[in-house]
């Protein structure tokens, strides 16, 4: 059938299987804004307060579904608002989708009003992008821009849409949705080289990041770990890639990581690392990282394979499909001694647990889990409350912790829960900080107004804790423009979007508030009370290694 | 540090050479030169890279490469596997004192006389990258004007062609 280019976009965008998409209208992408409207029956647009939420809101759409997400905005500031956006969902390899609008083809070039050179600003921070020149080229672009954003290792891929080509007419021919282009398996040499390897271990240690849960090879790791009788650690990415409370699982690794799993890795003689990309905050130094251990590497991207960390085993294919290879050339094996040093390390960890009854970080995150249904999906914001959260939150169900891990992108939270919030179609949470929840609370007016259930858990404590905490730890307590006290006050402003809230200075109204939270129709804001001079720990100091981790308050501060 | 030699097909089209440079700027590749051509194919151009640095080095660079979609093939060329050359054009004073020494070296090095002029000679050189920079010192005892030099350009040795790779 004959259609236009705006026409074409969105009837393919419900061809590939797309839903719902986010984003915000603006002069140069009208047209497609029409086919919206058109094609209402069939996609969703979420309209969000500003083209930077829209974009996480797509990003969290993925990270709880494994579909690509979608946002879409108009030329020159709506395309430079989603750059922030893009790049969080490119460090941490999410599948996103971004539409721009752009001045007609035959204005381009020459400065107009709202234009930019989006491909070439975006050009670092995404796996590809396009630039449509023709209408003819445009549903197939999009097509590609699935396959693309889906394959291998996933990322964000934008389409840069000029108003005429918007505009200009031609056939349209349905196609089936495309399929992630077709994975593969190691080659049979590499696999018992590296099954050689972890048959010859004497303490194995499994690590997992990202990486497995989007090819979702966890029966498989974990078959392995009962089969070599390993612990199990992960990066932040990895978390809520298995149960929380699986009895191998150790918990998160990395400068704030879990004590056992930093010391197991530490002392393990073979790290069997599943799509991970040993980064500096996992790492520390790099010199003195897991000396002792023989690195086996799987991941889909070869460019990750001894990028920072030598791996002597490195094997660029897919985690899953590697894994059924290498599961039958291993043999099975119970270590008591190993069991027991992890015993110990566990035991160790307990002793340093933070257990004050008091409102503190550990307890707060604690009362929320009560709260927490098997598939309910807990976005972050970046700062101290994110590690709190990293290291207590408890999940059953994988993909269904949202944080931006690698880029670090404070003002990720609000917009990624209410996209999790769409894409798993239950309530979601937010935690947050005051001033991560500053950064982009505009979105409040997005929950109120498609009455999204969402939870938001302020974990206020007036500063910027985690500046605040290296401050302390290395700037001679120069608190240098992070101590905050703004007179804000968070329940009101809840009120004044239209949503409600509480505050909360115990952990007795912190319980009350989340039960009214968890039955609220909408969004629901929750302004926690925490003390400014908390720290998250354990910590290694950046460039450390494990024997200068602080476990507890007053080691080498 | 050692030098490298990788070449790679990409698809001939507006703006992947610039997607090309980018990575390798923005990964801090040390590029010593870079050669692009057409090639037998409409569909492809022909990059060749040159660069210093480490085995681990060069193997990320071609990581890097193998993940940008418009790369359509890789090939690392050694001195074993592959013939290299490479082209020069110099630019040097022409005053009666050194013309028969100028002269005399270029005929050496059989290099070609491009221009002459009263005050200029221009030569043209092929040869390796060492037999280059061998002629370019011996004329930096003269008066250099300009040089211009193609970079390394390489082909693999037999009947051999590069092939497209695959998988992301």
């Amino acid at each position: 059938m004959l259609l236009s280019g705006a026409d074409i976009i969105v009837k393919t965008l419900i061809e590939q299987g797309c839903d719902v998409v986010f984003g915000y209208p603006g002069g140069q992408i009208l047209n497609v804004y029409d086919s919206l409207y058109k094609y209402s029956d069939e996609i969703n647009h979420i309209l969000t307060a500003h083209e930077q939420g829209a974009a996480h809101a797509a990003d969290g759409y993925a990270r709880t579904t494994g579909k690509a997400g979608v946002v879409i905005s108009t030329s020159g500031p709506g395309a430079t608002n989603l750059v922030t956006g893009i790049a969080t969902a490119y460090l941490d390899s999410i599948p996103l989708i971004a539409i721009t609008g752009n001045v007609p083809t035959t204005q381009i070039g020459s400065d107009s009003f709202q234009e930019i050179d989006i491909t070439g600003v975006t050009l670092p921070i995404t796996k590809h992008n396009y630039f449509v020149s023709r209408v003819e080229e445009l549903a197939d672009t999009l097509r590609e821009a699935f396959r693309l954003s889906l394959s291998g290792r996933p990322g964000p891929v934008l389409i840069d849409v000029p108003k005429d080509v918007q505009i200009a007419i031609c056939e349209y021919t349905p196609k089936e949705k495309v399929a992630a282009d077709e994975k593969q398996p190691a080659k049979e040499i590499r696999i018992q080289e590296a099954a050689e390897c972890i048959n010859s271990a004497k303490r194995p240690f499994i690590y997992f990041g990202g990486g497995l849960i989007s090819t979702a090879a966890q029966e498989e790791m974990l078959e392995l770990a009962e089969k070599i009788d390993a612990p199990i650690g992960c990066s932040l990415m990895g978390i809520s890639g298995i149960p929380t409370d699986h009895p191998r699982f150790l918990g998160m690794q990395g400068m704030h990581g879990h004590y056992a799993s930093s010391m197991a890795m530490h002392n393990a003689d073979c790290i069997i690392s599943l799509g991970v990309r040993f980064n500096d905050r996992v790492t520390g130094n790099r010199a003195k990282f897991a000396t002792k251990a023989k690195i086996v590497h799987i991941d889909i991207d070869g460019s990750e394979l001894s990028k920072t960390v030598n791996a002597t085993h490195g094997l660029r294919a897919d985690i899953k499909l590697t894994l059924q290879k290498l599961l039958p050339l291993i043999n099975k094996v119970e270590r008591k001694e190993w069991q027991e040093k992890i015993a110990f390390f566990r035991k160790e960890e307990n002793d340093y647990l933070d257990n004050r009854e008091s409102l503190t970080p550990r307890k707060a995150i604690l009362t929320l889990n009560k709260h927490l249904g098997e598939n309910t999906a807990v976005a972050t914001d970046v700062g101290q409350h994110q590690m709190w959260s990293a290291q207590n939150l408890s999940f059953k169900t994988t993909r269904r912790f949202v944080s931006s891990g690698g880029l670090g992108t404070m003002g990720f939270g609000i917009g990624a829960a209410i996209g999790a919030a769409f894409g798993t179609k239950e309530r979601s949470v937010l935690v947050t900080g005051d001033g991560s929840f500053g950064m982009c609370l505009q979105e409040l007016a997005t929950a109120v107004s498609y009455n999204v259930p969402l939870v938001i858990l302020i974990m206020n404590n007036g500063v910027l804790g985690m500046v605040r905490q290296w401050q302390t730890l290395f700037f001679n307590k120069h608190y240098s423009n992070t101590v905050l006290n703004r007179k804000t006050n968070f329940v009101d402003l809840a009120r004044a979007f239209g949503a409600d809230g509480e505050k909360a200075s115990s952990v007795e109204e912190l319980d009350k508030a989340l039960t009214k939270a968890f039955s609220t129709d909408g969004p629901f804001v929750i302004d926690c009370s925490i003390d400014k001079d908390e720290f998250v720990l354990p910590m290694l100091p950046p460039g450390g290694s494990m024997d200068d981790i602080i476990v507890k308050v007053g080691d080498g501060i | 540090m050692k030098r490298y030699t990788v070449a790679v097909l990409v698809r001939n089209d507006f703006g992947v050479l610039n997607r090309i440079t980018s990575m390798f700027r923005r990964r801090q590749f040390n590029i010593t030169a870079l050669n692009v051509s057409e090639t037998e194919s409409i569909d492809h151009s022909r990059i060749t890279v040159t660069f210093d640095g480490e085995e681990n080095n060069k193997q990320q660079l071609i990581n890097q490469l193998y993940k940008l979609p418009d790369v359509y093939s890789i090939k690392d060329l050694t001195n074993e596997n592959a013939v290299k050359s490479e082209m020069l054009m110099i630019k040097v004073g022409n005053e009666p004192e050194t013309r028969a020494d100028i002269r005399a070296a270029a005929d050496a090095f059989e290099a070609k006389t491009m221009d002459y002029a009263k005050d200029s000679m221009i030569f043209l050189l092929t040869g390796d990258s060492r037999k280059i920079d061998d002629f370019i010192n011996l004329m930096s005892d003269y008066t250099i004007l300009e040089i211009c030099r193609t970079g390394i350009v390489s082909l693999e040795k037999g009947s051999s062609v590069m092939r497209k790779i695959t998988n992301l």
